[in-house]
């Protein structure tokens, strides 16, 4: 029988507020030590927690978003353990109940869609950080101690283990990531720890009940995460296959060796004496809240991808790419309303450039699409004299590296590119049937290959006409004249 | 010394200087200090400086009622740039950047804080004897025991050395104390007082409240200290109120007219010592004398108050004490080989006993597979509790008898039984468990001269209530000016040096 994978994926996914999930102090990334951690945030005497509105809600936002219920009452528990980086002693974390309960999020797979649950999402405070590198070396063999990410908030998403190969829990955070930023409650940055993944993978054979899982900590890119779990997986098939038994036991993946290693020994295993934080109330959501929220929401990719298959007439395979990361659905719908048209063609002709020249060129300059030089207005002024049959899509390709390096001047305005290059197709049917029986008179031997029937003859004599009129030539236009006269 | 009140008067009045009650303040307090040992903090410079600004704005006019009047706070209160020590070797030299929420209330209120009183470590203790700095000495009678776990306060208002004091109430640490050292005590309804800055020890009972010598001055202090904090989300959000209103209105012959004052049968039974049990008599009769009338009335839930309490406060001590890790402040171990070991002796040396023994208690309670026989049933006995109470207060206004079993005992005596100890908080823990307001009033003493208290217990924001029915008991009895020998003398020692 076939082993198959079980996979469930928590992901950390750091909440874009301002300030902490229980004090004033700033989450701004990458300031010197200790510099924005607050009375609270490094847990003096007789300070108290108070709960940012601003992390409920995103954390609504979230909910709204996998379609999940939103609890009306959730409380917030104490997770008690020692450990430097945790100023407290414990962390203030959702528990029993959390204030997202279930959610669906929908992968593409092999074998098509597939729906993933999701089990919960709650609401939690990071710990900070422990240095054990990089301290002056006057202060001798120490570790140092971080709190500026003490407090920062976390929305921990939990699925269930619906996930059955590397390829699956890749899409589920891939969707994921582009979910939550879509939704604007995180920023995304994997770099800086703004998401990262637990994975949860065992083995078992085919119909077999559920093998004893390992958690694999802080998996921070993709790539990581479908090399850990690969090696996981094999790691367990060959230990039973071995005769030996899954321990349950968190484990942690090293990029360099390409292999998962246990994190704590068994006897380290924590109890961590959750029970109700007394100082802080449930936390209570009434309805005008959740409709507020609602009312605020982006469309969601899943009905922005509906939207432009059925009244845009984009393809599936496109809509989907274009709904895959805000950005790109911002450029596209902003390029669409900027255009005078927004026929089932102009919008075919928008998604191609938004999907090929523009992504391809952000690509090469290492930019993303909001910092891009050509912004939607610009890319509109352009596809518009496609669409009006101004320029061929080689003029266009040219006006369009013309346009990005000049861009925010005016020369990198389309028409002001068109104008300066004289780039103008000839649509003209007279001027087009000149060149077309001046080629006809200049190449009787292509001609007399053509009639012989050699279809390939023809393209060469669309070629001559193209090159004789400078590449200006409606390429359409050429064809058909060329036809008639070749009748 | 006079009472707050006496003295905001005199101050306004101009016939006496914040500097001059600030200085005999302070004389009082040195003087006392081997006797009674009411400190661990005296902050003389400070104070002058206050009493100084305060008669500065007194001359301006205009000035609060409290303006000028020295005050000591509980070490367990942060106070910026004192140290605030929470009577433990953890935080022996711990100094808070800023002040807790009803410090900074009685500062504005221009309040002079003479210094910080002695206290159990932690609050944890109802006789002051677990404090890092020494036993605090009752007054009375220096051979007992203060209560506690606000020794210092209440021994340092009984003693006369500053008119009133802050303290902090979890389980009677206001009330009990109070009771044993002759004066008042009062702790509020949960979050009428912010917790902010108050170290600590079980959350959801922690509650500030005053110690003075009156009703009166109770109420002029809570008036400074109560109000919305919004750094506490415990804290409630209330129009303010100001709790001397009922007190000044005339007094008929029977001013508790209409006042029905319940009796449960569970305060009245076996273990209340004979002396305590008749003094509280008189203090009824009296209670019906000004007009009140008694009903008879059952807390059937309340004798399971003690080990409630004792699973709950050390449950959220257990994980409140955890940041004292010596990684940020506090005491540190000074040899350790490791993280455990750092860890394990840093909390060895800075904590005592007690503290260790409600952190294995609290952490017990709390772990796997006895959280729900433990902690979770012990909430829900606690609700069982509080509405014994709600349903007890559909029949009377107050709830009144004695603030504990005995009177004050003497040093050593129950230090080798906690459980012994713990039975002192029988009848205080229960408006903890419950959220409601408490106070002790004295209400005589003893054959062998020791005060006794009588407890005045109310609904929730019953307390203008409270000091109302304390306040017209206070006009038709004198416990309340009763001085203990400690006191006398240090009052000659005082005047004599001046």
């Amino acid at each position: 029988m076939a082993w198959e994978v079980v996979i469930g994926l928590e992901t950390h996914t750091q909440l874009s507020t301002a300030s902490k999930i229980f004090s004033g102090a700033s989450t701004t990334f990458g300031a010197p030590p200790n510099t924005q951690a607050s009375a609270v945030d490094i847990a003096l005497p007789g300070v108290l927690p108070v709960l940012n509105r601003g992390a409920v809600e995103r954390a609504i936002r979230f909910g709204l978003a996998v379609d999940g219920a939103i609890n009306r009452r959730s409380v917030f528990a104490r997770k008690n353990y020692f450990y430097p980086d945790l100023p407290k002693g414990y962390q203030i974390s959702q528990y029993e109940i959390p204030v997202v309960k279930g959610g669906v999020l929908t992968i593409a797979t092999d074998h098509g869609e597939k729906t993933i649950r999701l089990t919960r999402a709650h609401l939690e405070e990071d710990a900070g950080k422990s240095l054990h590198e990089g301290l002056p070396a006057a202060v001798g063999d120490v570790s140092g101690i971080d709190l500026n990410r003490a407090g920062t908030p976390l929305l921990e998403i939990v699925s269930e283990p619906d996930l059955r190969s590397s390829a699956e829990a890749v899409a589920y955070a891939k969707k994921l990531h582009a979910l939550v930023m879509w939704i604007g409650i995180c920023d995304g940055n994997m770099q800086e720890g703004s998401f990262r993944c637990d994975a949860n993978v065992s083995v078992r054979r085919e119909g077999a009940p559920l093998g004893t899982r390992c958690e694999i900590k802080n998996l921070n890119s993709f790539r990581f995460m479908q090399q850990a779990i690969d090696f996981e997986v094999r790691r367990q098939i060959e230990l039973i296959d071995d005769g030996g038994t899954v321990v349950q036991e968190t484990r942690l993946y090293d990029p360099e060796r390409n292999e998962t290693r246990p994190m704590r020994g068994k006897e380290d295993a924590q109890d961590y004496r959750y029970f109700p934080d007394p100082d802080l109330p449930p936390l209570v959501i009434d309805d005008a809240w959740i409709a507020r929220v609602r009312s605020e929401m982006p469309e969601l990719p899943e009905a922005m991808r509906a939207r432009l298959v059925a009244a845009h007439g984009i393809g599936d395979y496109d809509a989907a790419q274009l709904t895959s990361s805000l950005a790109l659905a911002r450029y596209y719908d902003d390029t669409v309303a900027a255009l005078p048209a927004t026929d089932a063609p102009a919008c075919k002709l928008v998604a191609n450039w938004v999907l090929g020249e523009v992504s391809a060129a952000a690509n090469r300059a290492a930019t993303t699409l909001a910092d891009a030089p050509l912004q939607p207005r610009d890319l509109a002024g352009l596809l518009r004299r496609v669409a009006d049959g101004t320029l061929s899509g080689a003029m266009a390709r040219e006006v369009f590296g013309a346009m990005w390096s000049a861009a925010g001047t005016a020369a990198g305005d389309a028409d002001a590119i068109i104008a300066a290059r004289g780039l103008r197709q000839v649509s003209d049917t007279g001027a087009i049937e000149a060149l077309v029986d001046g080629v006809i008179a200049a190449h009787p031997a292509i001609v007399a290959e053509f009639r012989a029937g050699k279809e390939k003859a023809f393209n060469a004599l669309v070629g001559h006409v193209m090159k004789a009129s400078k590449g200006s030539a409606n390429p359409a236009e050429v064809n058909a004249v060329l036809r008639r006269r070749l009748a | 010394m006079r009472t707050v009140a006496e003295w905001s008067a005199a101050l306004h009045a101009r016939t006496v200087s914040s500097v001059e009650i600030t200085q005999d303040s302070l004389a009082r307090i040195a003087t006392a200090q081997p006797q009674l040992n009411a400190f661990v903090t005296v902050d003389q410079a400070g104070a002058l400086a206050s009493a100084r600004a305060a008669d500065a704005a007194l001359a301006r006019g205009g000035a609060a009622p409290l303006t000028g009047i020295p005050l000591a706070h509980k070490d367990v209160l942060m106070t910026a740039g004192l140290r605030t020590t929470c009577g433990s070797r953890m935080l022996e030299h711990f100094v808070a950047p800023y002040d807790a929420d009803v410090v900074a209330r009685l500062r504005d209120a221009g309040t002079v804080l003479v210094g910080k009183t002695n206290m159990d470590e932690f609050a944890m203790g109802s006789s002051n004897e677990s404090s890092y700095f020494g036993a605090v000495r009752n007054p009375w009678n220096t051979a007992c025991v203060p209560g506690g776990s606000s020794g210092g306060s209440a021994a340092a208002v009984a003693a006369r050395l500053v008119p009133a004091t802050t303290g902090t109430d979890t389980g009677g640490s206001i009330r009990q104390p109070a009771a044993l050292t002759g004066i008042c005590g009062l702790k509020p309804t949960y979050g009428v007082c912010s917790r902010y800055g108050l170290v600590a020890f079980a959350s959801s009972l922690d509650t500030p409240g005053p110690l003075a010598r009156d009703a009166r001055d109770c109420a002029l202090l809570l008036n400074a200290m109560a109000g919305h904090d919004p750094r506490d989300s415990t804290s409630l959000d209330r129009p303010p109120e100001d709790y001397t209103r009922d007190l000044d209105a005339a007094a008929p012959a029977k001013p508790l007219e209409g006042v029905r004052i319940g009796l449960p049968a569970e305060y009245f039974g076996a273990g209340v010592d004979d002396a305590v049990a008749h003094a509280v008599a008189v203090a009824l009769a009296q209670l019906r004398a000004l007009g009140a009338t008694t009903v008879d009335l059952a807390l059937p839930a309340v004798r399971h108050s003690v080990p409630v309490y004792y699973v709950i406060a050390p449950a959220e001590a257990s994980s409140n004490l955890s940041r004292f890790d010596g990684v940020r402040y506090g005491h540190r171990a000074e040899r350790y080989a490791n993280l455990d070991e750092m860890y394990s002796r840093t909390r060895a040396e800075g904590f005592g006993a007690e503290v260790k023994r409600r952190i294995l208690v609290g952490t017990y309670v709390l772990s796997h597979g006895y959280y729900d026989a433990y902690y979770l049933k012990a909430q829900q006995v606690r609700r069982l509790i509080a509405q014994d109470f709600v349903r007890a207060y559909a029949q009377c206004d107050v709830i009144a008898g004695p603030t504990t079993p005995t009177a004050a005992f003497a040093i050593g005596a129950k230090a080798d039984d906690p459980v012994e100890m713990y039975l002192n908080d029988i009848f205080t823990v229960a408006a903890n468990l419950t959220g409601m307001p408490a106070m002790s009033i004295p209400c005589g003493f003893t054959p062998a001269g020791l005060p006794v208290g009588l407890q005045l217990q109310g609904n929730y924001f019953a307390e203008a209530r409270l000091l109302d029915v304390a306040h017209r008991f206070q006009q038709a009895t004198d416990w309340h000016r009763r001085e203990p020998p400690v006191g006398v003398a240090v009052r000659a020692t005082a005047a004599s040096e001046r």
